[in-house]
């Protein structure tokens, strides 16, 4: 049982989570508390289990045990991904994954809040406001001069900035963002650091990434995965002097 | 940026457009020219041929149906026969009922198969089928419901691909399987025919073919604007997200399982009304409609045409059928070896279909140039 005092605070609450895949430990008694409005990174080598975990969050893979909860005392485990998405969990993929036969209007039409079912999407119109936070988020991820392009004929770093794009006009409380810099430029990576800073006074974060230099741009607390369970916790520079730390993953 | 749904239509959907104007001036011209024009006329049309086209229309509407479900929700059915069928078999209960005591047997209520079958009354699922508007709703609504349990079931425990793909087979097969048995109630193996009337009118009349050549070319016309309607506005994006990236549809907050269950009954009943023209038109259905070869077919049909386009299926299904109208009166032992042939050529060759033709042959002409648009021409609405 997490104590209660800490409950008004915490916006996601993982305790205990392990995934087994035939035997193998993806996951291993992980934790990891999220605070409102917090950013958090994680890092930590390949196969240590940062896209699992993001699995086991937003309802892709059922963890063998442990407990998953969100925003007071939701229990993730009892619902699936589209859910989960509507609660107010977007994710980004580790690789882009935008509708690549749709637009970028298309695409983030598709991702914008409001109804879901059937027929509230068969008689679809955007409402002005809509039509208006379309318009913002094409600025904000900086395609506003090609709405109507094909998305999978953007280049890489452009699908990642419109999955981006994708995650907030959903709305999300929670955003998971799984390796953003993956594919972009040094510019674009710079920028999409500023972007995140930004986004943290407004949402709670989980970034996932590999790049040094992207993390320490984010400044903030820092998660080190390994084997599945968290191997150190704490500022990147606390992170960096661990002896386990560097031992398993930034020694290497 | 993005228009509604009909705006779409009107400006974006030129193929859509040239085929509907076709099948509207056919619809006019030939139901016209078979009761109008002295049967020596150049412009004459038998009731031969009119017979012949309204079941291209027919198979049109069909092909329509699977392509709103394959070509756009990423459904491979190989099932859609059924639906079509059962469809066939609703309108073939209404007009066995309207043959009334003028069968063989001169039993006024029960038909012929079933006074030779000694059944003492009529089974439960005939009653009410001599009404022709109750007929209609079951023929359109039976299909619908089956499609529904079936794609509720398999699209909730997340069967898809190839495995989706035998079940629809499974589906079509057994219910054959079932038709063809004598205690089904539907006529066994000889299915239903010899029909006579169908709302008081002789179905031999000129008038009724070319009344029924006219409806079939009219709800034609009328389900392509649905399903038009449906793969513009944002439920038939979220179709093509599911068909292109079901995973992160789920991510974006769709119940993926709804969205393809939509997409399979409103085609299912598209199927079935298609199936509702075509037996008053052919005079018989029976339980080969049903057999797995059939459901192939209109695959063939959607892949050769263009699949993802709605226009190119029509036009696939009309165009396919015709060849093999030629085929199996000159060549009839080589039908399903040309059919393979076509489906192998379309899928190296054309894998836009027929109506990708044009677009392919002006890429290859633009590269050949030494040039190519950026983004590329090939990047139109609804691809592969
Ligand atoms: N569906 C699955 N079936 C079997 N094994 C899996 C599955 N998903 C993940 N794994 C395994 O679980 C381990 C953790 O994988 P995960 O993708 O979570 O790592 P990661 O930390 O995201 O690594 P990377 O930095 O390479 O993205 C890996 O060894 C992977 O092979
Ligand atoms: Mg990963």
């Amino acid at each position: 049982m997490k104590p209660k005092h800490i409950e008004k605070d915490v916006v996601l609450y993982v305790d205990g989570v392990s995934v087994s895949f035939d035997g193998f430990k993806a996951l291993n008694n992980l934790s990891l508390i999220l605070n409102r409005g917090e950013m958090r990174a994680i890092i930590g080598p390949n196969g240590a289990g940062k896209t699992t975990m993001m699995d086991v969050i937003t309802g892709k893979t059922r963890p063998d045990e442990g407990v998953v909860e969100f925003d007071g005392s939701i229990d993730l485990t009892k619902h699936d991904e589209a859910q989960i998405a509507n609660l107010g969990i977007g994710r980004k993929f580790q690789k882009p994954s935008v509708i690549e036969t749709l637009t970028v209007y298309e695409n983030l039409e598709l991702a914008i809040t409001g109804q879901r079912g059937n027929w509230a999407n068969l008689f679809f119109k955007r409402s002005a406001a809509q039509s208006q936070r379309i318009d913002e988020l094409l600025a904000l991820v900086r395609l506003q001069d090609q709405p109507d392009t094909v998305a999978g004929s953007l280049s890489h770093g452009q699908k990642q900035w419109l999955e981006i794009g994708m995650l907030l006009a959903q709305e999300p409380k929670v955003l998971l963002i799984d390796e953003p810099a993956a594919g972009m430029t040094d510019a674009e990576t710079e920028r999409t650091a500023e972007l995140f800073k930004e986004l943290a006074q407004h949402y709670s974060l989980v970034v996932v990434e590999h790049d040094m230099t992207f993390i320490r741009a984010l400044n903030c607390k820092v998660t080190v995965l390994h084997e599945g369970s968290v191997l150190a916790e704490g500022t990147l520079d606390q992170v960096q002097k661990n002896q386990k730390v560097i031992d398993v993953y930034l020694g290497r | 940026m993005k228009a509604g749904p009909i705006t779409q239509f009107l400006t974006e959907d030129k193929g859509g457009q040239r085929l509907l104007l076709v099948i509207l001036a056919l619809s006019i011209y030939m139901p016209l020219a078979h009761l109008l024009l002295p049967s020596d006329s150049m412009f004459y049309v038998s009731s031969y041929t009119l017979t012949l086209w309204g079941k291209y229309l027919c198979y049109g509407m069909l092909a329509l149906a699977v392509d709103l479900v394959w070509g756009y929700c990423g459904i491979l059915s190989l099932g859609h026969g059924a639906f079509f069928a059962l469809g066939g078999y609703g309108m073939g209960m209404y007009l066995m009922r309207q043959i009334g005591d003028r069968g063989v047997y001169g039993d006024p209520v029960l038909p012929d198969f079933m006074v030779f079958l000694s059944y003492e009354k009529l089974p439960w699922f005939w009653l009410g089928m001599d009404m022709f508007w109750f007929a209609m709703i079951m023929a359109v609504l039976v299909p619908g419901l089956l499609a529904f349990v079936f794609g509720w079931l398999a699209f909730r425990s997340r069967v898809t691909g190839v495995y989706l793909s035998i079940i629809t087979q499974a589906l079509t097969f057994s219910l054959m399987l079932a038709f063809f048995r004598n205690e089904m109630g539907f006529g066994g193996n000889n299915g239903l025919t010899d029909f006579r009337d169908i709302l008081g009118f002789s179905l031999q009349s000129s008038g009724v073919r070319a009344a029924l050549f006219f409806a079939s070319g009219l709800l034609l016309i009328i389900a392509y604007l649905v399903c038009r309607y449906i793969v513009n506005s944002r439920l038939g994006r979220t179709m093509v997200a599911v068909r292109d990236a079901e995973s992160r549809t789920r991510f974006l907050g769709y119940r993926v399982e709804w969205v393809k269950t939509f997409a399979f009954v409103a085609s299912a009943m598209i199927a079935a009304i298609a199936g509702i023209l075509y037996v008053p038109q052919v005079g018989i259905i029976n339980p080969s409609e049903f057999s797995p070869i059939q459901s192939i077919e209109i695959i063939v049909w959607v892949a050769v045409g263009g699949r993802g386009t709605l226009y190119g299926a029509v036009l696939g299904a009309i165009v396919v059928n015709y060849l093999k109208t030629w085929f199996t009166s000159h060549y009839p032992d080589m039908w399903l070896f040309f059919l393979g042939a076509l489906f192998v050529v379309t899928t190296l060759f054309m894998p836009k279909g027929l109506v990708g033709v044009w677009g392919q042959v002006k890429d290859y002409i633009a590269i050949r140039r030494g040039y190519q648009k950026p983004g590329d021409g090939t990047a139109s609405q609804g691809g592969a």
